[in-house]
């Protein structure tokens, strides 16, 4: 079924191209790519709307459900999205990215209906509960030692990058993703996942600069820290 | 025999800066400070490859494909979007 469409934000709200410093760094032949991929859906190309489709369709389920209580609710709300995304779609200027653009229109959508429910937005996640370390203390010296206090007792070893991609890892990190509070995980979704921007992220999530950063830093701790215990286990192994 | 100079970044220090770091966002004298640590302290450049990897490995993730059922159906929806623009 389908739903009746989410209004498209002002591209205004979305991070205007060329501004900020090095998140702006459009490269020239995905910018190409993107506008030739907008002039085949505004000639209704039917497979360039499937590959968007398959590209945006599950991340944006995912995001909804932070805003919504049902796993059915944020399906509804992702379509709404898409709806929102075709209305908008000859009046998209291209002064945000596409990806910035459908991400925030689907904000928009999953806000309003988490009004709607009566959900509250967990912008509260970012609480005082979560101040833990970003490693064990335990990991350091401690700071009446003679020589290097507050330096590591237990040194972290560095990471093989091939093992770091294999599949069986990269799935590891995405179920401790999935365990990390709302904002943290829609944060690092947001900029290590969807590879976006630190403002666009600001503005698709309505969350300041110092607070995107703050959730960054917590969200990749944690993976980190769970990661490095992951990665020493599964070596301990015959 | 070496020590810790005083005013220099501690390793327990330096884990909360890292993202501020990799962001671009610390203010010149502690950017300083952090660098200064990264070149004599073996653990902390493991930890910071290893937020580097884990960067890197997150932008691997590929979703599940989307279900035939849903496709459909937005399928159905940009089509009806199609014959409204030609109208």
């Amino acid at each position: 079924m389908l739903r009746r469409p989410c209004l498209a934000p002002l591209e205004d709200e979305v991070r205007p191209r060329g501004s900020g410093a090095p998140a702006a760094g459009w490269a020239a032949s995905a910018q190409q790519a993107e506008e030739a991929l907008l002039k085949a859906l505004r000639r209704g190309d039917e497979a360039a709307f499937l590959t968007l489709v398959e590209r945006f369709h599950q991340p944006m389920i995912r995001m909804a459900q932070m805003y919504v209580s049902s796993a059915a609710a944020a399906e509804e709300v992702a379509q709404e999205a898409w709806l929102g995304v075709l209305e908008g779609l000859n009046r998209f200027e291209g002064r945000s990215s596409l990806k910035a653009w459908i991400f925030s229109i689907l904000a928009n959508c999953a806000k309003t209906r988490g009004v709607r429910d009566q959900r509250s937005v967990p912008f509260s996640a970012l609480g005082p509960e979560d101040d833990e370390a970003s490693v064990e203390p335990e990991r350091f010296l401690d700071q009446g030692h003679p020589r290097w206090p507050g330096h590591w007792s237990e040194p972290p070893q560095a990471w093989g990058e091939q093992r770091l991609l294999t599949q069986e890892t990269v799935v590891q990190i995405a179920r401790l993703m999935e365990d990390l509070p709302p904002m943290q995980r829609a944060v690092m979704t947001m900029r290590d996942v969807e590879d976006l921007g630190a403002e666009e992220t600001c503005r698709i999530l309505a969350i300041s600069e110092a607070n995107q950063r703050v959730l960054l830093h917590r969200a990749r701790s944690k993976v980190r820290k769970a990661m490095e215990r992951y990665m020493r286990d599964s070596e301990a192994k015959p | 025999m070496s020590a810790a100079l005083p005013g220099e970044l501690t390793c327990r220090e330096l884990v909360e800066l890292v993202t501020d770091f990799l962001e671009g966002q610390l203010p010149l004298a502690d950017r300083t400070r952090f660098e200064l640590h990264i070149c004599y302290c073996g653990g902390c450049r493991a930890y910071l490859q290893q937020m580097r990897a884990l960067v890197a490995a997150a932008g691997k993730l590929t979703e599940e494909s989307v279900p035939p059922k849903a496709k459909a159906e937005l399928l159905q929806a940009f089509r009806h979007w199609k014959r409204r623009e030609e109208a």
